[in-house]
């Protein structure tokens, strides 16, 4: 039979198309505009170099927000991964109406971000958000500023994020529990395994690729979170909820610094792809056994 | 051994239920806020008493209830946030509806197509080219969001529906996703078909498509949700009112209007969440086995 080869040109002539022009030609824009002063606003566009890249490591808000990621993504990452393991063992059990709970966790994820933000806004408020009046009926003061106090502010959206993001990992993880062979738990209740030692001996080496996947793609999104802090703290109080999504966000669209945003978007993306590949190193040994197993 | 169970169903349950209480609460709240008078003070935690009678029986009754379930329930709020003069929301509403029907079905349509022929279909550089399709994942994000509202520009596109439709058009990873539900069909169906005489164009219209039904909805329900909440490309690729979607609506709303009036703040948010409440309902199911898809690579 003859078979033009063609034809597969024309099957992915439009996304094709579509990378080129929304992924592939700004990924090389954004190196060009880096190597540019620009102000938006101006016409005059002075190449100025490795400048912007000199300027990015001199900068130390970039730093401050740089640093406010990561403990941003040390704590909310593991916690949230903690929590969402914990859940999808409870909810991996057989017993009725297992999965109306399983939907019902899941929608803090499918909700708009600028109505959660909203929410939580509301929850956080001292004296009459949900948390302090909760707190009042137990005789505390209720006088928690969460929002605007440097020691709870990132903490409150951190708290947020695992609320937020629960749904995701823990059908994720239910995966991953599904995927185990019954057959392993036999031979561990043979053996007079307790159940402790079978979740350590068995159930988290089973889990380890689906650990690996949650991890990287937690800790990618968790470095580009800009929704929560544009509508709930702008960055504040005292620049300690300024994480580096909105950093830059606030160098492109409110300073017009382009060019400078552009460098810092790229030293982002190093780090961030960096960080994914220091998770890979450390996890490797733990995949490998798995897939030797 | 049967008492042991009970016991330890009930633990579950208690667990279950507390964590469905925790994740649950704010929605409530919110729910129950925004049918308070327009302005009226935040709600605390102390109680009322309602008092009446029953119709039919006579007889007097008095309950105490929270002080956030409204002593007066005014729906007239969802009347007056969705045709407020000065803030067209059934406008960015129809918006929404409009910008997330065409990316999701063209999302859906050209992802799939390329994805059969990275699937089916021999041609040159074929592997390289999905290869750069999958690198392009890492890459999205902060770096190319300046680039791309500045080609968006530069075709004149800025404050247009074109702006909103066509950076979401194709997506990567559903490219991702159908090439790997497509792989796992079994060839004999469409070998059938080219007996026949069917061309590609018709193999991937009446023999795959039919046959993908669960990659569809599911890929379908995740773009879905991902237009709808979509936030910070519209903010950048909308200025003027009539241009904005119900997400960024949304905080316009409360920079300009509902700042400290918490009543008409939870009523806009209850109006942004109730479209996706009920896409959930109906999609729910899609969402817990896409995730999975997503996961094997």
């Amino acid at each position: 039979m003859r078979r033009r080869h063609g034809v597969g040109y024309w099957f992915i002539a439009p996304a094709t198309l579509h990378l080129v022009l929304f992924a592939l030609v700004p990924i090389v824009y954004a190196l060009y505009l880096s190597l540019f002063k620009w102000d938006i606003l101006k016409d005059d566009k002075p190449f100025v170099a490795f400048a912007n890249y000199l300027t990015t490591f001199q900068d130390k808000f970039f730093w401050n927000a740089m640093w406010n990621s990561t403990r941003y993504t040390l704590v909310s990452v593991p916690v949230g991964m903690a929590v969402a393991l914990l859940v999808a063992l409870l909810v991996h059990q057989k017993i009725r109406g297992v999965t109306l709970f399983r939907t019902l966790y899941y929608i803090p994820a499918i909700s708009s971000g600028v109505a959660v933000a909203m929410l939580w806004t509301y929850v956080y408020l001292p004296e009459q958000g949900l948390i302090n009046a909760t707190l009042k009926l137990f005789g505390h003061p209720g006088d928690l500023n969460f929002l605007n106090e440097s020691a709870w502010a990132m903490w409150a959206l951190v708290f947020m994020s695992v609320w937020t993001g629960l749904g995701p990992r823990m059908v994720l993880f239910l995966a991953g529990l599904v995927a185990i062979p019954n057959s392993l738990y036999e031979a561990a209740d043979l053996d007079g395994s307790t159940r402790w030692r079978t979740f350590w001996k068995i159930t988290l080496p089973m889990l380890v690729p689906t650990t690996f996947f949650v991890l990287v793609t937690s800790t990618i999104s968790a470095f580009q979170i800009f929704t929560p802090v544009y509508m709930m703290t702008k960055g504040e109080p005292d620049r300690t909820t300024d994480v580096v999504g909105y950093h830059i966000y606030s160098e492109a669209w409110e300073k017009f610094h382009v060019g400078l945003a552009s460098a810092k978007s790229f030293v982002l993306l190093v780090a961030i792809l960096g960080v994914a590949y220091f998770q890979y190193r450390a996890m490797r040994d733990q995949l490998r056994e798995y897939d030797a197993s | 051994m049967k008492a042991t169970r009970t016991i330890k169903n009930a633990a579950t349950y208690t667990g279950l239920i507390l964590l469905a209480v925790f994740l649950m609460a704010p929605f409530v709240w919110m729910l129950f806020v925004s049918l308070h008078e327009s302005k009226s003070p935040i709600p605390s935690m102390n109680v009322w008493t309602q008092r009446g009678t029953f119709g039919f029986l006579g007889r007097e009754y008095a309950w105490v209830l929270p002080e956030v379930v409204p002593n007066v329930w005014h729906w007239d709020n969802y009347r007056f946030v969705l045709f407020m003069p000065d803030i067209p929301v059934f406008r960015f509403f129809l918006n929404s509806v409009f910008v997330t029907l065409v990316v999701v079905t063209g999302q859906l349509l050209v992802s799939s197509l390329a994805a059969y022929a990275f699937a089916r279909l021999e041609f040159k550089g074929r592997d390289p080219i999905f290869v750069l399709f999958l690198l392009s994942m890492m890459f999205a994000g902060p770096v190319t969001q300046i680039p791309v509202y500045l080609i968006v520009r530069s075709f004149g596109w800025l404050n247009t529906y074109a702006a909103l439709i066509v950076p979401g058009l194709s997506s990567a990873f559903n490219v991702f996703l159908f090439r790997q539900f497509f792989a796992s069909i079994p060839k004999e169906l469409e070998e059938a078909a080219r007996i026949d005489g069917a061309g590609d164009l018709r193999i991937y219209w009446r023999v795959m498509l039919p046959l993908s039904k669960a990659a569809l909805a599911t890929a379908g329900a995740f773009s879905f949700f991902a237009v709808w909440t979509d936030f910070f490309w519209p903010l950048l690729a909308t200025n003027s009112m009539e241009m904005r979607t119900l997400e960024v609506g949304l905080s316009v709303f409360r920079n300009s209007y509902g700042a400290t009036n918490w009543p008409l703040q939870m009523t806009a948010a209850v109006i942004v969440m109730a479209p996706l409440l009920i896409a959930f309902l109906f999609t729910q199911r899609y969402f817990t086995r896409g995730v999975m898809i997503g996961s094997i690579k």
